[in-house]
């Protein structure tokens, strides 16, 4: 089954089979949708994410994305995350190490000419070519049938639009620029003032919340030979957002904690996502890897959050490639290989040995 | 009178099940005896909850020898620190065992500690002495449910007490790692005056690096039996979620000595059940 289930036709099929579940089960209102086992899930801001997690962020669940200690990639998901909240009229609390917190929400994107239908028929009369390219990009396909569906759960971000400000003004959002405070008390607490407005209930799905927290660890926060009082704080915030109708996002520089620590958080953390840059000229891996002059970055899926499930979910792939679709909406593709050229394609059986194939041809044959 | 009828029902299905389901690997490699302390060790890529859900299940409808009119199984003090009640009331609904029912029966006595705060958290110094009170009250909590119960049972049914998990109650100890070894301790104690068994579940990577593993050891030299659950070294899979390493810790008393046993297998983690089977024996 595992084999059959690799390359295109699985994931079409998996889109087949979970949008009918999303239709069948979705009760959309302001963004939140119900699941198997009594689930709830907001959106991440990336469909593609969302298809990959089984529907999005579960409410109640803790998700941690490990940072790249040299590209803020991980800013990506922290922006369409508080986006999609914004559209969806979410509350959001943001906490980052940055002075100016405000400042952060200036660079949010806007969400892709959301409901206006006509121009998203436009779009596809006038970019024929673009529409070829789809077909072997992804899924766009299969969920182009039900994407009147799942447009009010997510949507698409235009990373060179920033947000209306009239949007950001309506909103009630909380900010808190955790430089230099001296322990973490602050955070704590006005994460759980945020909380207590969106009480679990269960059945009904009322109004959820969004929490966001910039580079917790980082060496700007000043909490230093704190690592218990860190680790505590995202413990007992993990045991607060558990029993709340609320996702929190912590994203977190995994390389500047002591290793046993970072595991530790590891293991706290309900789904658990890390970035990394490519590097730009890994001339290796653009031979590798279809597609590679348009990706920004991999993500890599550690950990799926299962609530109220003993089964793990085992993904088709874990790594996924970032790319800017048309330098505007992040999308998430699994990674294919190139396909090899005919002088080194004989020797070409081992993939993890490729780069001394060369030499190997020369002296087997 | 339906709630009853329906308990009559969930015991005659436990039943039947006991007997069309023959002990699958992980309970024979058990053993009858079991183990005093039961170690779980999980990582990042696997979880180990599954484990535990198992014990609890086990537990909860043990086939002691003779299975009390109100219907049997032994008692179950679940110390709470990862999930909470309705997590692992849908789990184990699906494996056939409801634990809002056994709750209200006190077969379950379960303790919420998701929220456990052991010092003033943030004032930078730590009280070693609140942290002691803290764990020394958590314990007074089990032992004195532990006394209850055997009371109550007069040695029918066993009485196991889980932890799930130990690594949170060191967070809540704010890493005083003595402090929840002294506590272990008492646990154990206590196991072995009441006749109870305690099953712990622990993360083996944090202490990988060579920072920390004295705790891991100490722990380890504590149990009598342990039980690792690890990723494939393939990487993932979907027939196969990871395997198990049993260790079964010798027993030497007057008259025999056993040697330590060692199995090891393969796992498929269901939502009612799980499949263990040997590397490469799964039809």
């Amino acid at each position: 089954m595992a084999t059959s289930r690799s390359g295109r036709p699985s994931s079409f099929s998996r889109a087949a089979t979970s949008s009918p579940a999303s239709s069948a089960a979705t009760a959309t209102s302001s963004g939140v949708k119900l699941g198997p086992n009594g689930a709830a899930y907001v959106s991440s801001g990336i469909p593609d994410l969302d298809r990959i997690l089984g529907g999005g962020f579960l409410l109640g669940s803790l998700v941690m994305v490990m940072e790249d200690a040299e590209a803020p990639h991980h800013l990506l998901l922290l922006r369409n995350f508080m986006s999609q909240g914004i559209v969806h009229r979410h509350d959001l609390l943001f906490a980052t190490p940055s002075a100016d917190p405000r400042a952060f929400l200036g660079t949010l994107p806007a969400p892709v000419s959301s409901s206006s239908s006509s121009s998203k028929h436009e779009q596809d009369q006038g970019l024929r070519i673009a529409w070829q390219y789809k077909k072997y990009f992804g899924e766009q396909q299969a969920t182009e049938a039900h994407k009147d569906i799942k447009r009010d759960f997510s949507n698409d971000f235009d990373l060179r639009k920033p947000l209306e400000r009239k949007l950001l003004g309506a909103q009630s959002i909380d900010c808190i620029s955790i430089q230099d405070s001296a322990n973490l008390a602050l955070l704590h607490d006005r994460c759980s003032t945020f909380l207590t407005k969106f009480p679990r209930s269960d059945g009904s799905t009322g109004i959820a919340g969004r929490i966001a927290i910039q580079s917790l660890c980082a060496p700007q926060c000043g909490y230093f030979e704190m690592d218990w009082d860190m680790v505590s704080f995202i413990r007992s915030l993990r045991a607060m957002v558990r029993s709340s109708n609320a996702v929190a996002l912590v994203t977190f520089p995994s390389a500047l904690l002591p290793p046993s620590f970072s595991k530790r958080w590891q293991h706290l953390a309900d789904t658990l996502l890390s970035v990394r840059a490519i590097p730009d000229e890994d001339k290796e891996l653009a031979k590798l890897l279809t597609g590679y002059q348009d990706m920004v970055g991999l993500l890599h899926v550690h950990k799926v959050a299962q609530i109220n499930s003993q089964v793990p979910t085992i993904l088709e792939a874990t790594t996924y490639s970032l790319k800017l679709q048309k330098r505007r909406s992040l999308v998430l593709e699994g990674l294919n290989q190139a396909p090899v050229d005919g002088a080194s394609g004989t020797s070409y059986g081992t993939s993890s040995s490729c780069s001394t194939s060369g030499k190997g041809s020369s002296i087997d044959f | 009178m339906g709630e009853g009828r329906q308990k009559r029902i969930e015991k005659e299905i436990v039943e039947a099940e006991a007997t069309m389901n023959p002990p699958n690997l992980l309970d024979e490699a058990f053993g009858l005896s079991g183990g005093r302390v039961i170690l779980v060790e999980d990582c990042v890529e696997t979880s180990g909850a599954f484990v535990l859900h198992h014990l609890i299940k086990r537990s909860l409808s043990s086939s002691s020898p003779s299975p009390s009119p109100a219907g049997g199984g032994g008692t179950l003090v679940f110390v709470a620190l990862a999930q909470p009640f309705s997590h692992y009331d849908r789990i184990m609904r699906k494996m056939g065992c409801n634990l809002s029912i056994q709750r209200d029966n006190k077969r379950l006595h379960f303790i919420d500690m998701l929220k456990l705060k052991l010092q003033a958290e943030y004032k930078g110094e730590i009280g070693r002495n609140v942290i002691e009170n803290g764990l020394a009250e958590l314990y007074a909590k089990i032992q004195r449910t532990v006394e209850v119960s055997s009371f109550k049972e007069q040695g029918k049914g066993c009485i196991t007490i889980v932890i799930d998990d130990l690594s949170l109650l060191e967070i809540a100890a704010h890493g005083s790692g003595d402090h929840v070894l002294d506590f272990l301790r008492y646990c154990i104690t206590l196991t072995s005056e009441q006749d109870c068994s305690l099953v712990i579940l622990n993360h083996k990577d944090i202490y990988s690096s060579d920072e920390a593993p004295r705790f891991l050891l100490n722990l380890e030299h504590l149990a009598d039996v342990i039980i690792k659950t690890e990723p494939l070294t393939t990487g993932l899979a979907a027939d196969v979620h990871g395997q198990l390493t049993i260790t079964r810790k010798g027993i030497s008393n007057k008259h025999w000595y056993s040697a330590n046993k060692i199995s090891n297998f393969h796992f498929k983690v269901k939502e009612n059940a799980v499949e263990y089977f040997y590397p490469g024996s799964q039809h």
